[in-house]
């Protein structure tokens, strides 16, 4: 077991442990956002650097600090390692450098967007980012691909975290897109325009952080405030058949994966469940969901309504709301 | 003239044949160093030679060796960095070009201190012709028992074999390269584990710049001491240089460390002075991606000692009044020279080459592209030379690997030292602008 001190709390984790896993142990404010990295799928994070966090002593038989910044999700702790992330400075500046960087060619288009409400890149710019904008160059903007009848892709909203890239090559049989092209023109497509077309395909939705791949099924239908996340289940062949099911009323709008107060799901979905099970008689519905993330769709809380006590003010963006 | 270690027989017609090389001394190193000496040894004699990775970063090669996972039971590989792509280096395709076999002969070399049985040579794609000069290299070595098995009878054994690239600048970093030498996306990998050991296909690696193997060679053939009594403090024997510019003769030179850049810009044993008696503006002192230095800082530096070719000397003064040996791009401008166009042209270079994997650099680059075309242009703002000094400095430091700071610190130190010269370009497009735009971009 190493000792490891991030933010002035003390914390004992095991070996191998990332400073973002042991960040997350504790919890709370403590956290470093992350955009690419996503526990599920292997070799992933490093690449957007939101997470950067400063080793302040490497460890204790070496205590000299590293000489730059390190991404808190790819850089294993070591035993008496000091981090400091909120404690530093130079981390925040850093950070709001990143989130300048990550906007600078994204075309803000929340308003009608799928994502918004449900989107790490308005958490991430509430939470760390700017007031204004500095940047009027025109922003980046690539031709519309279709990539199948079940998934959108929106291309200007990337923000390559190449997590759906890594999820289609880990979960599906055979990946049918990639990143083509290299810097700042560089862009997800499918291989020759090939259809991506899989049983796990649309875990490619849950696991992008932004509005770049979104459910067709589910396209414009309803602002995800408007829904109640619900736990249901069913007997599934493909996967464990425990979703989230996003209602109104006694209808079911759409069906995600259950995910946790990172944004990152319990257990991958098949497409069987996500994209054709809508009707209400193909489910067990367990009982509302609780989101612990800050953004608005917490607001839907209305089981603490039912004990009487009132919704939260959102404020404060990093602290988790219970 | 200095002394030449590595270019001393580049001048003997059909050196690049192996009997003619071998005729005049060619592989004697090699026969010293695997019949008299242990792999042990040979790495003792880099260790004490100082030597330092000439590839850009200055990492002490001997050091770099020792870190080496010498305990897996892997087999391990050793890489040759021929990506030589920045621009105003050019030292690596000369010494290629020329003298295959003295690279030759310093791979097997090291290879024999590393334990290494296979050894690749990644070369830049755009080095095509040099693909076949290396091969036949390779070939005649083979014929003559330098390499296949059991080289010159003893337990040794080597093969090399030369890998094109693609066209990607950015599989000059070592890690970079070891993902496309492994066939795929040249994108560097997070470190750690670094490729001492997790290198190419999961196993032990080293990655050496091709100077720097090919001065393995004389190393051994006179000594890692009587190498390190050669130069100047911790920058040990000669250096490469490849000089471009305004200046009378440019090309690749020799030079002892610790040569005064004033000697090497004006003496006839060099560069030959400024072209046509202009005058000297600054110098871009180790290739594209270290800082440029105006006039009297790159002749003096700021405490007022001569500023020479070392590692130290030219580091003198960090980022304020410094700058980097690097990889030895001597990129000369004279008084004519437009900074501003200059900036912008390098800016253009990275934000076509970078990767695209991390945000700062794939977003950053652009963004400084962008902001720079249009001040050349006369479509400046003041608030945009702070904005990029702002977006330099959020760049640095903050990347995946050292391209994100070679974009970065070209523009920082263009505007920290030549900031009227970008202040004269706002609302005034530059002189050596005709008026016409090349390319239809909006502004």
């Amino acid at each position: 077991m190493f000792k490891i001190t991030i933010d002035n709390i003390l914390i004992e984790v095991e070996e191998g442990t990332t400073i973002l896993q042991a960040a997350r142990m504790i919890g709370g404010k403590v956290v470093p956002p992350a955009m690419c990295y996503y526990t599920g799928l292997k070799g992933s994070g490093g690449k957007c650097r939101s997470c950067l966090v400063k080793v302040a002593k490497g460890s204790a038989k070496d205590p000299r600090p590293m000489p730059k910044l390190v991404a808190s999700c790819s850089t294993p702790v070591q035993d008496g390692m000091v981090v400091e992330n909120t404690t530093s400075a130079e981390v925040q500046e850093a950070r709001k450098g990143v989130v300048e960087f990550l906007l600078i060619n994204h075309p803000l288009d929340c308003p009608v967007c799928d994502q918004a409400g449900e989107c790490d890149l308005q958490d991430l710019s509430y939470g760390f980012g700017m007031e204004e904008t500095n940047t009027r160059e025109p922003r980046r903007e690539y031709p519309v691909v279709d990539i199948g009848p079940l998934i959108k892709l929106h291309m200007n909203r990337c923000i390559h975290c190449y997590r759906c890239v890594l999820a289609a090559e880990q979960l599906t049989k055979k990946r049918a897109h990639g990143m083509l092209y290299r810097g700042d023109t560089m862009e997800i497509s499918t291989f020759i325009q090939t259809a991506i077309d899989n049983d796990f395909s649309g875990n490619m939705i849950d696991v992008c952080p932004v509005g770049a791949l979104t459910d067709k099924t589910f396209r414009f239908k309803s602002r995800v405030w408007f829904l109640n996340p619900m736990n249901a289940h069913r007997e599934c062949s493909k996967c464990s058949g425990k979703v989230t099911a996003w209602m109104f009323g006694n209808e079911i709008y759409r069906i995600t994966g259950r995910k946790d107060q990172f944004g990152e799901v319990e257990e991958f979905i098949c497409n069987e469940c996500r994209f054709e099970k809508k009707d209400i008689n193909d489910w067990v519905i367990d009982g509302p969901r609780k989101i612990k993330r800050q953004s608005v769709i917490s607001s839907n809380h209305y089981e603490e309504l039912k004990k009487g006590s009132i919704i939260h003010p959102i404020e404060g963006t990093t602290e988790p709301q219970e | 003239m200095g002394r030449a270690i590595l270019l001393d027989k580049v001048n003997i017609p059909g050196i690049r044949a192996f009997e003619v090389y071998r005729a005049h001394g060619g592989y004697k190193p090699v026969d010293k160093g695997l019949r008299e000496m242990t792999a042990a040894q040979v790495q003792q004699e880099v260790i004490k030679s100082g030597l330092r990775g000439r590839g850009g970063a200055g990492f002490p090669t001997g050091l770099k060796w020792s870190f080496l996972d010498r305990k897996s039971d892997k087999p391990r590989y050793l890489v040759c960095n021929a990506d030589e792509s920045e621009p105003g280096t050019f030292k690596d395709r000369y010494l290629m070009e020329k003298l295959p076999h003295l690279l030759i002969e310093g791979l097997i070399l090291s290879s024999y201190a590393l334990g290494v049985k296979t050894c690749y040579i990644y070369i830049r794609g755009e080095f095509k012709y040099l693909v076949g000069i290396l091969e036949t290299a390779i070939r005649e070595a083979k014929k003559n028992n330098y390499l296949g098995e059991r080289i010159l009878g003893t337990d040794f054994s080597l093969e090399i074999y030369v890998h094109p690239g693609a066209g990607a600048y950015i599989c000059g970093e070592e890690t970079a390269l070891l993902e496309s030498l492994e066939g795929k996306r040249g994108n560097p990998r997070i470190k750690p584990p670094f490729p001492a050991y997790k290198g190419v296909y999961d196993c032990p690696t080293v990655v050496n710049n091709v100077e720097t193997l090919a001065t393995v060679a004389p190393i051994i053939s006179m000594g890692g001491e009587t190498y390190a009594g050669i130069g100047t403090g911790k920058s040990t024997g000669t250096k490469l240089i490849s000089a471009c510019g305004n200046i009378n003769k440019p090309g690749v030179y020799e030079i002892e460390m610790g040569l005064p850049t004033e000697d090497f810009i004006y003496s006839e044993e060099y560069c030959g002075g400024m072209k046509n008696d202009r005058m000297l503006k600054a110098v871009i002192p180790g290739g594209s991606s270290v800082p440029i230095l105006p006039a009297d800082l790159i002749l003096n530096t700021a405490k007022g000692q001569p500023r020479l070719i070392t590692y130290e000397s030219l580091s003198e003064g960090e980022f304020e009044s410094g700058s980097m040996l690097g990889s030895g791009g001597f990129i000369v401008f004279d008084e004519d020279a437009c900074i501003v166009r200059n900036t912008w042209n390098l800016t253009r270079f990275y934000r076509h080459e970078s990767c695209g994997q991390c945000s700062p650099c794939r977003e950053g680059t652009g963004w400084m592209e962008k902001i720079l075309y249009r001040i050349e242009h006369g479509q400046g703002r003041m608030s945009d030379i702070d904005l990029l000094v702002r977006i330099a400095k959020n760049i640095e430091g903050n990347t995946i690997c050292p391209l994100g700071d070679a974009a970065a610190w070209p523009v920082a130190s263009a505007i920290r030292h030549f900031r009227g010269e970008f202040e004269a370009h706002i609302n005034v497009p530059c002189t050596m602008y005709n008026g016409q735009m090349k390319e239809e971009r909006a502004l």
